[in-house]
């Protein structure tokens, strides 16, 4: 990006914040009439996993500097994160490490924890500085090698990922050193055999735990989808489903495959009480505008309402789910595809080149359209999901 | 290989979602604050679920949080957050003159992201702020990723600043804001008065309708030029300009001062008598002077705005200007739109008719609803 469009951005970015925040503050306040009115509904005290929680919390506070203690209970917020999609618990976690978190060398479990927090806020060159500390000192630290793949496969650093699943070998169970290749295989030029590869490696570890197998079928799911084997994929996402209480990932993936397949009733009905979540919000109210519900443009208010929130606090988190917000439901494919390039500079999942592409297509944007062919040719990935609009970038860009 | 597999398996999942995790809104809190003078007005709301989080507010842990279970932890709501929020004045070396601040009322308001405890404050520096400074501590001790948002109101101007744990103190200007940025905020407004300010372009309007007209033999009659019809408005305007001018700068420097009721009333008043001279026409030929002498009322009209928006000692001139600049743009946009199209209809009966007496008994109408409500202060039309 040139020094113009920066400023360009800055500017605008500016202005959106002051009316943001105008907005922010518009509205009225008030006091209820009735006392007994519910003004909110937070996590109830009864629920075993708050409680549990809670009772961690208190033990740390007696004793701050208890590194046990606190790499306990950072680890059980990343995992209520994952599991409520709630960026809360994470800023929980962080205040658990506290004592650590600004040292140079903490302790490896410090280290592992404080990487996954930071790739959870995009500071992936911060995760692999704090991965690669750990590995210096502990070349088999499964944890470390596994977080550090991860990171490299969202970053688009297949080669380094792919070197980095094959140190797990001997070290980690090999369902999980498959689940890591095939992830990459999979987006890299070899798609039917990484899946092929994952689900036999699946079916002979029927011991897996199940949220390891609610973890790879999720994944194995994703494949199919892209891969075009429509049953296969239905199939595996309903048995994922079906397991332990579905994240917010998993829910995300199916309503996306089934809005792909016109299928936008199960979506509405999978999503209805999921809205608190700004994903799966998205794909709630992209659903309902392909019923055309009248409620499609309340939830769209709704959730332009916190991307401006997200945009008040200076969060690039969002740009890819912000991106299909406006190509999707606002129908600027200007803003959208502009969001778009952002986001691929820092993330290049299959899910950010899909709405790479998709916004070159609607908006005509050649650089991006560019962009997208570029990495395609050079990794090879097959995506029949996007495998059309792919075809109308390429004879957009064939004129020319 | 059992254990192992079962203790590594949770760990590594974790490691490998936690990129998708962030799909929540985070923890934010909106901070507004107004500076005039020593004073320090402020509104702040945070998230219930975050204040339940930092000092429990849901008593009897159902999970449902009722506004008796907020209402009835006002108090400690009202202590944690003053314990988070410092403003002062420097006082050299680093170090801040206090402003003690204090929760003037509690409130709720609905965000996108669920229900917010809203906390009026109130602070009282030693002395006029030219710089504000500002220590905030919310909830980082229990959430590091929380941020406060700040909106600074310095009469016409505002800034925002964003406070998380690297940069929980600042020293924000709140008086020497660039001169060129501060004058066009107060443009802006003076557009902007112009343009929700009914009452004025309904005046404007009920002078400018039968401008492209001349009167002759009890009749209305076609100007012939558009230059004729340019050089009537330009004087209306013009002489409304002047007037106005007058009376917003004697009233906005203190010289002069009406009460509010009686100017609004007596502007409504002018709007009607303005329309009724089209109906009925008394004066025709100088309609300029009527413009000015009713432009010196709706002057009063504006200083009130200005004055409520609040005008900083150091560049009173600048803002008056400013404002006054902001007015005029906003009437020539008026007349630029309104000019070519009266004069392209002028000669029809369609414009005598339906334009100049249709709209001009509308404009009496709407005229003397202001004037009784702005009278008699009831609410009939809002405007």
């Amino acid at each position: 990006m040139n020094v113009v469009s920066r400023l360009y951005l800055n500017t605008l970015r500016a202005l959106a914040l002051m009316l943001a925040l105008a907005g922010a503050c518009h509205a009225t306040p008030y006091i209820p009439a009735d006392g007994r009115q519910v003004v909110e509904r937070l996590p109830s005290r009864a629920n075993p996993v708050q409680r549990e929680l809670q009772q961690l919390r208190a033990e740390l506070s007696k004793n701050p500097n208890d590194v046990t203690r606190a790499t306990a209970l950072a680890q059980r917020y990343i995992e209520q994160a994952r599991l409520e999609g709630d960026p809360r618990y994470l800023g929980y976690a962080q205040a658990a490490l506290a004592p650590w978190w600004t040292l140079p060398q903490p302790s490896e479990q410090v280290l592992v924890l404080r990487a996954t927090l930071r790739q959870g806020t995009h500071q992936f060159a911060e995760a692999l500085a704090d991965l690669d500390t750990v590995l210096a000192r502990d070349s088999g630290n499964v944890q470390a090698r596994l977080t550090r793949a991860t990171v490299q496969m969202v970053t688009g650093d297949y080669a380094g990922a792919r070197a980095s699943c094959m140190r797990l070998y001997s070290r980690a169970p090999q369902l999980i050193v498959q689940t890591c290749l095939s992830n990459i295989g999979s987006v890299n030029g070899d798609a039917r055999a990484s899946f092929d590869k994952l689900k036999t490696a699946l079916d002979q570890h029927p011991d897996a735990t199940p949220e390891v197998r609610t973890w790879v079928q999720t994944l194995l799911a994703e494949m199919a989808a892209r891969l075009g084997d429509d049953a296969n994929a239905d199939a595996l996402f309903k048995q994922a489903m079906a397991g332990v209480d579905p994240d917010s990932y998993l829910l995300g993936a199916y309503s996306d495959f089934l809005l792909d397949r016109g299928r936008a009733v199960e979506v509405t009905r999978l999503l209805k009480d999921k809205t608190r979540i700004d994903a799966l919000l998205l794909r709630y109210a992209i659903a309902l505008k392909a019923l055309r519900s009248d409620d499609a443009a309340i939830q769209a208010d709704s959730l332009r309402l916190r991307f401006d929130a997200a945009m008040l606090r200076g969060d690039t988190v969002h740009q890819r789910e912000q991106a299909r917000f406006e190509l999707a439901l606002r129908g600027d494919s200007k803003t959208a595809v502009r969001l778009a390039m952002l986001n691929w500079t820092v993330q290049k999942e299959p899910a950010d080149l899909r709405i790479l592409v998709e916004t070159a297509a609607a908006s005509g944007d050649a650089g991006a359209a560019r962009t997208a062919l570029d990495w395609i040719a050079k990794t090879r990935i097959e995506d029949r999901t996007i495998a059309p609009t792919v075809e109308k970038l390429r004879a957009m860009k064939a004129p020319a | 290989m059992m254990p192992r597999w079962r203790a590594a398996g949770l760990g590594l999942l974790l490691a490998l979602f936690t990129a998708q995790a962030s799909a929540h809104k985070p923890s934010d809190s909106y901070l507004t604050l107004k500076v005039a003078g020593q004073q320090v007005d402020g509104q702040w709301d945070i998230a219930l679920r975050d204040l339940d989080m930092a000092i429990g507010l849901d008593a009897d842990g159902n999970g449902e949080l009722t506004w008796d279970e907020v209402r009835a932890r006002h108090p400690d709501i009202a202590a944690y957050a003053l314990s988070r929020l410092a403003l002062g004045v420097p006082a050299g070396g680093g170090k801040a003159e206090p402003c003690p601040l204090a929760v003037t009322s509690h409130l709720l308001d609905d965000h996108s992201d669920g229900a917010y405890a809203v906390l009026k404050l109130r602070a009282t520096c030693p002395n006029a702020v030219n710089t504000l400074d500002i220590d905030y501590k919310l909830l980082f001790d229990i959430d590091p990723q929380h941020k406060g948002l700040l909106r600074l109101e310095h009469g016409a101007l505002t800034s925002t600043a964003i406070f998380a744990p690297d940069s929980a103190r600042q020293l924000l200007r709140v008086a020497d804001a660039s001169r060129w940025r501060q004058f066009f905020d107060y443009v802006k407004h003076g557009v902007w008065h112009i343009w929700i300010g009914f009452d004025h372009i309904l005046f404007l309007l009920s002078l400018l309708l039968p401008a492209v007209l001349i009167r002759r033999e009890g009749r209305w009659q076609a100007r012939a030029t558009l230059r004729a019809s340019s050089i009537e408005v330009l004087k209306i305007v013009t002489a409304f300009t002047l007037a106005h001018s007058i009376t917003l700068t004697l009233a906005t420097l203190g010289v002069v001062a009406l009460p509010s009721r009686v100017v609004e009333s007596a502007i409504a008043l002018s709007v009607a008598v303005a329309a009724l001279n089209n109906l009925w026409p008394v004066i025709t030929r100088r309609l300029a002077l009527l413009a000015f002498a009713f432009g010196l009322l709706h002057g009063f009209g504006f200083a009130s705005v200005l004055l409520d928006l609040g005008l900083p000692q150091s560049s009173l001139l600048l803002s008056l200007v400013g404002f006054n600049v902001g007015v005029e743009l906003g009437q020539l946009a008026i007349v630029a739109a309104f000019l070519p199209l009266a004069f392209l209809a002028r000669a029809t009966a369609f414009y005598r008719k339906a334009v100049l007496v249709g709209g001009s008994s509308l404009i009496v109408a709407i005229a003397l609803v202001w004037l009784s409500e702005r009278a008699l202060d009831l609410k009939i039309i809002t405007a």
